[in-house]
């Protein structure tokens, strides 16, 4: 097999590996807008806001401790005890509902009825106030997150494609993780849609909320579910993102990355944000490997967005976006 | 006057209950509009009551009202007999009214099966978590209100769109697909909103049939809107009329249609 092919093999398997990323972090996005048409802006801040949470109780960090010390001129910073992952991410899927209900209770209530725009600029509101909550309560410094999660090159992968191929693909074990987390994750969230009682009911307002009210389903407690779960999943991927890169703040950026697969995707199909997130991983990858020696690299960083503009003229609803229908 | 827990003898031959529903001098307000001025009527167990009214009389508005979707800044809503505190719509529809839209509100991307599910969400007491861990419950529950569905699906005569996503179905069908939604709930009182809008003749001959059928078999206590006179005539047991907010005319097809009042609300006596 010829050298070349066999290299864009391992792109490409590179490449779907990091749109499985991509699209864990668009999924959070889907869910929310979906369910009450909201652009979430705060998806991104969501999974760093999870990830810090997840690593300051891991380390048993005191919270708001800059603020308590300048107040009461202590010096306390830790508690003094580890938290085991596990333990960790339970507490922190409960933070995250607590998160979920505030965010419904203070901020997105009072807005029922509003105009699309208003309430994205309530969540670009709620991303820098979270933002600041997440630095006020756990320090800007850059955390290294270890749940657990098998890290380095899959030497069976290694030692197999060698094997075959005469040349060892690398493939990241956190990767492979990664992927099956995700399939996990969103097998559970189709099983959920479907088969719950609550599924039911927040599919239900996600269509029309009228007739929700009408069967007897309360909005706002499918609201605070549907941004419970969104930050659930926001915590999967910053755990997943955090492991692979340190928690910092450039993590709330991954929602920009998430923008291009939303628009290849559509912003209400939770496969749109699969499928999308596997087109941009592959292709990014593919064309800075056959395009980008030509140009002199770095086609990584505008690869997707130009891909999504083609895509906004072309096809703006979407590849698997609700129709544009205008009736006349 | 009937007293509260009085039945009478309808025109053709059925015995009726007590008082289901009972509106005390309500008044509903928009800003400086009055949409609704001191109206009392009330709804009586297994009668078909019907609201009539020229457009703009405040028909939907009351039915409105009924349902929650709408708070008066006036008046009293006994339910059973029972004072009902200012509700959400989804807390009166959990206390057993259901009801359909003029508009038509199904969840359009959600086949017809589905949407009749829906219905019955309110029966489905298995939690999140027990759903999750002790499937054999779920299970039967879902049987259980299944079978509920399906019996209503036959009864309306939609089997064979069971499986059709709601959104390709012509609007005669939609409208009954929303009635099959609204019985699953097996509601103590059904709130029909212009049930017949937008229909022809056909159509409205096959809702009036149904809608006679689920009072007669399943003895649904029925309030509906409807501004076609005929219709509601033939329909319903008692008829509220109302006009301009206010309430000009409540009794039997018989006794409104030769209200003096009435006739002229329709043929459109100037007011002034």
């Amino acid at each position: 097999m010829p050298e070349q092919l066999v290299f864009a093999m391992e792109v490409t398997l590179n490449g779907l590996m990091a749109g499985v990323l991509y699209a864990l972090v668009a999924l959070g996005f889907v869910l929310i807008y979906k369910a009450s048409g909201i652009f979430n802006y705060a998806q991104g801040v969501l999974a760093l806001f999870a990830a810090m949470t997840l690593v300051g109780i891991m380390q048993g960090q005191v919270p708001f401790s800059h603020l308590i010390n300048a107040v009461f001129g202590g010096h306390i910073t830790h508690f003094g005890w580890n938290v085991p992952g596990a333990v960790a991410i339970a507490l922190t899927v409960g933070v995250m509902v607590l998160l979920a209900w505030l965010v419904q209770v203070l901020v997105m209530k009072h807005l029922v009825g509003q105009e699309p725009i208003i309430l994205f600029m309530a969540t670009i509101g709620l991303a820098y106030f979270l933002e600041g909550v997440a630095d006020l309560m756990w320090g800007s410094e850059i955390k290294t997150l270890d749940v657990g999660l098998p890290q380095g090159i899959n030497l069976w992968i290694d030692e197999t494609t060698f094997n075959i191929f005469g040349y060892g693909f690398f493939i990241d074990n956190l990767d492979i993780v990664a992927t099956v987390i995700a399939a996990l994750l969103v097998a559970g969230l189709v099983a959920f849609s479907q088969y719950t009682k609550q599924g039911r009911a927040m599919r239900a307002v996600a269509d029309d909320h009228q007739a929700a009210l009408s069967v007897g389903i309360s909005l706002n407690f499918i609201w605070v579910l549907v941004w419970s779960v969104a930050g659930f999943v926001a915590l999967v991927a910053g755990i997943v993102w955090g492991t692979k890169s340190g928690v910092q703040f450039s993590l709330s950026l991954i929602a920009l990355k998430a923008l291009p697969v939303l628009m290849l995707g559509g912003f209400t199909s939770i496969p749109g944000a699969i499928v999308g997130g596997l087109i941009i991983g592959v292709g990014e990858k593919l064309f800075e490997f056959a395009v980008g020696p030509l140009v002199g690299g770095a086609t990584e960083n505008w690869f997707a967005y130009v891909l999504a503009l083609l895509f906004l003229v072309f096809r703006p609803q979407g590849l698997f976006g609700e129709k544009i229908i205008e009736r006349v | 006057m009937l007293d509260n827990s009085e039945s009478y003898v309808t025109e053709d031959g059925r015995t009726i209950g007590g008082v289901v529903m009972e509106m005390k001098n309500i008044t509903l307000r928009f800003g400086g509009v009055v949409a609704i001025q001191d109206i009392s009527f009330d709804i009586r167990e297994g009668e078909i009551r019907a609201i009539i009214g020229p457009n703009g009389a405040g028909k939907s508005s009351m039915l409105n009202v009924i349902s929650g979707f709408y708070v008066p800044q006036e008046g009293e809503v006994l339910f059973h007999g029972k004072k009902r505190p200012p509700m959400r719509p989804y807390e009166v529809a959990r206390q057993g009214i259901a009801r359909t839209f003029q508009n038509i509100a199904l969840f359009e991307g959600m086949s017809v099966l589905d949407n009749v599910m829906t219905g019955r969400l309110n029966y489905m007491k298995t939690g999140l978590f027990s759903q999750a861990l002790w499937k054999g419950k779920a299970e039967a529950e879902e049987t259980e209100n299944r079978e509920v569905v399906e019996r209503i699906i036959d009864f309306l005569e939609i089997q064979h769109i069971r499986k059709t996503p709601v959104a390709r179905l012509p609007y005669g069908l939609k409208k009954r697909v929303e009635l099959a939604r609204a019985l699953a709930a097996e509601p103590k009182l059904l709130l029909l909103d212009e049930p017949m809008a937008g229909m022809n003749v056909e159509e409205k001959e096959d809702m009036s049939r149904f809608i006679l059928d689920v009072n007669d078999e399943f003895g649904t206590t029925i309030a509906l809107i409807e501004h076609d006179m005929g219709v509601v005539m033939d329909l319903s047991d008692r008829v509220v009329v109302m006009d301009y907010g206010k309430k000009i005319g409540d009794g039997t097809p018989n006794e409104v249609r030769n209200n003096q009042d009435v006739i002229d609300a329709y043929l459109g006596v100037s007011h002034d």
